[in-house]
């Protein structure tokens, strides 16, 4: 098997806010690849940096430190015109409150065309009410929807609209920020369904970003795990639920309420307390632990956690 | 060890009911239209118990709540049915000095989002002062002592210090807590939760629920949750009582619903959750919408939505029919003439690694 092509790369990345006294360090030396056609789980609490990051990537929040690379290109921090258009079209962002994020003033039409407008991506008025009722279509909503207003939709309706008027700009990869924590249990199975389709149909590839440990697990291929700023772990989905390393992943997971009573009411929870890492005189380090399996950790609790996973392995076998 | 199923269906029969809602109707007027959130619902709430109300938005889980806390809108009211409360037909009520006896006293709620719930110009202390002095009548040193044993109770250290502060000094676990504080310091009989941890983190979440436990056992409190989140519902829940389009369509014991589900929505629901669904396939999503509440719904609710529909679902409306004694379900399915229906594949997973004891049981 070939290695699968890097869509993006994002090196020892960091975001402050403010300076001097008032700095707040939101995301601290973050790395992490995104493969073509993978979806990439970013989880964490809220306040950990994990729209920020979403934010960085799609140069809204400017970079403090560190590279972000497009297709082997670097797009942060100052950039040419040109490479700046190519990322704004190539790179989509799905927002999470669908009552929200649409204009309730304007048309879908206005809605899912506002990109093409900004880009002047087409060539006649023939050409966009195409590609605007392409978009629809392919997100299941009918073209005559255009003429209509975001508030004769229902929720799943609108964050279909949501969904559309990224697609329209034809991008490559997408940053779902919080897609569906908005959304109804019953209309959230229709959009994540939706998502994983049209990840087959247009090889689209997903940054998810959740809180929802149990929806990343269903959609996500590898799954990386962000508190305080930075990324504690990082594996394949299935790896990091069954074999998790950290104390913060292990806490995070253990949190998660199952719909089935019994398990539920037996569940114990594993509280995590960042103190017990001894960073101060033996700074952490991104390490693999096992093959496509990152953890954060300094020497001495790698030791620690290795001979846990190979005997947490071992019963497994 | 838990107890089995039938210990928990006898030990229902023996307790106390403490609200008995009854064919309650609940109708909004809006824009010279009306509209009927709650169509006839039914339920009966116990005493001591955790009963979690679940359904999407919409459904008139929070207007049934509401409807007995005198807290529905200027434009709607309660069209027919009762509420039977400590021999009180609430439903009967109609001025302001009547409710005030009855909300916060007697029933209490807390909401979604604490930071609204709050006033930001006033001290956490003060606002839960206010409530001790109105409910149970102490002033001054005597009232601000009560408040520092509420906060400690619902789990904030330092009560002195946190008395004076005011709520964008807390973190929205701790504002939490405070509304919480604020509930309790009615000494309430019945705490109603709408979405309590809805806003909050996962971790977070965990801490305030294990706090409301804590809490009813301490005051022999009876909870109802209003939640659409599957999984506190398991968390928490004796019962279970499932809501679709302003009716009650199914109720039962916290296993008998998610091991046993009998109508079709409740089905669906458990279906279309990630947790049962199988990576790299579809998820089970519900078709369509809910219905029109403004226009007169006839036969079952769900049938236009339902794969499964009889021709019977159109026509006339499902009675309930009791599954168990705990257990109860409107849809025609569980008449004794309807086809039999196979469960989907995920509930009968999910019931027989953890649930056989309830079908073999009834």
């Amino acid at each position: 098997m070939p290695a699968p092509e890097k869509l993006l790369e994002v090196k020892d990345l960091s975001v402050h806010f403010g300076r001097g006294r008032k700095k707040f360090v939101a995301v601290h030396k973050v790395n992490f690849d995104i493969f073509k056609g993978e979806t990439l789980g970013l989880v964490g609490e809220s306040g950990s940096g994990k729209t920020t990051i979403g934010r960085a990537i799609v140069r809204i929040n400017p970079t403090t430190d560190g590279q972000i690379l497009f297709k082997g290109r670097c797009i942060s921090g100052r950039i040419a015109r040109e490479l700046d258009r190519e990322v704004t079209q190539k790179i989509q962002m799905i927002f999470q409150d669908p009552m929200a994020s649409l204009n309730e003033r304007a048309k879908v039409d206005y809605i899912v065309s506002e990109g093409l407008y900004n880009t002047k991506n087409y060539t006649c008025e023939e050409e966009r009410k195409e590609k605007v009722t392409k978009a629809l279509l392919s997100v299941g909503l009918l073209p005559e929807f255009a003429t209509r207003f975001p508030h004769e939709f229902s929720g799943g309706q609108r964050q279909r609209i949501g969904v559309a008027r990224s697609l329209v700009m034809n991008p490559e990869l997408i940053i779902a920020d919080e897609p569906i924590s908005a959304l109804d249990v019953s209309i959230r199975a229709q959009v994540i369904n939706l998502m994983n389709q049209l990840k087959k149909d247009l090889g689209l590839t997903y940054l998810f970003i959740a809180h929802d440990l149990s929806v990343v697990r269903f959609i996500s291929d590898r799954v990386a795990v962000i508190h305080l700023g930075q990324i504690v772990e990082l594996a394949d989905t299935e790896e990091l639920y069954e074999n998790p390393v950290h104390p913060y992943t292990k806490g995070l997971l253990s949190a998660i309420p199952v719909p089935n009573p019994r398990v539920e009411r037996k569940r114990q929870i594993h509280a995590y307390d960042p103190s017990m890492h001894k960073y101060a005189e033996n700074p952490p380090k991104w390490m693999e632990i096992a093959p496509r399996h990152f953890v954060l950790a300094n020497e001495e609790e790698m030791e620690g956690y290795r001979q846990n996973y190979n005997h947490h392995a071992k019963d497994a076998i | 060890m838990s107890k089995t199923i039938e210990q928990l269906r006898q030990e229902y029969g023996t307790r106390e009911k403490i609200l008995t809602i009854e064919d309650l109707v609940v109708k909004f007027s809006l824009r010279g239209e009306e509209l009927t959130a709650i169509r006839q619902a039914s339920l009966d709430v116990y005493k001591g118990e955790s009963l979690c109300i679940v359904g999407e938005s919409g459904s008139g889980k929070s207007v049934l709540t509401k409807s007995f806390m005198g807290m529905l809108d200027n434009n709607g009211w309660i069209d027919s049915g009762s509420v039977l409360y400590k021999e009180e037909d609430l439903a009967a009520y109609r001025f302001e000095r009547q409710w005030m006896q009855i909300r916060g006293k007697e029933i209490a709620m807390i909401f979604q989002d604490p930071m609204t719930s709050l006033n930001p110009l006033r001290s956490v202390g003060s606002q839960i002062k206010e409530a001790v002095e109105l409910h149970q009548d102490l002033r001054g040193e005597a009232a601000r002592e009560a408040v520092y044993e509420i906060l400690e109770n619902v789990g904030i250290a330092d009560p002195v210090r946190r008395y004076r502060q005011y709520p964008f000094e807390f973190s929205g676990g701790m504002r939490q807590r405070v509304v919480i504080a604020i509930a309790m310091a009615c000494k309430p009989q019945i705490l109603v939760c709408d979405e309590p941890t809805t806003a909050l983190d996962v971790t977070i979440q965990a801490q305030i629920l294990q706090l409301l436990d804590k809490l009813q056992k301490m005051y022999d409190l009876t909870v109802i949750y209003i939640t659409h989140d599957l999984g506190v519902v398991a968390h928490v829940a004796d019962r279970v009582a499932v809501m679709y389009a302003g009716d009650i369509i199914e109720v039962g014991l916290s296993e008998e619903v998610f091991y046993n589900p009998q109508h079709p929505y409740t089905m669906n629901l458990l279906s279309s959750l990630p947790q049962l669904g199988e990576k790299g396939k579809d998820l089970y999503a519900i078709k369509g919408t809910p219905p029109n509440l403004f226009k007169e719904i006839h036969g079952d609710a769900f049938a236009p939505r339902n794969s499964l529909a009889l021709k019977v679902d159109f026509v006339h409306r499902p009675p309930y029919f009791t599954v168990s004694p705990t257990h109860k379900a409107k849809t025609w399915l569980l008449d004794p003439r309807a086809p039999k229906v196979e469960l989907p594949s995920a509930i009968k997973q999910l019931r027989s690694k953890w649930g056989d004891d309830i079908v073999a049981g009834s």
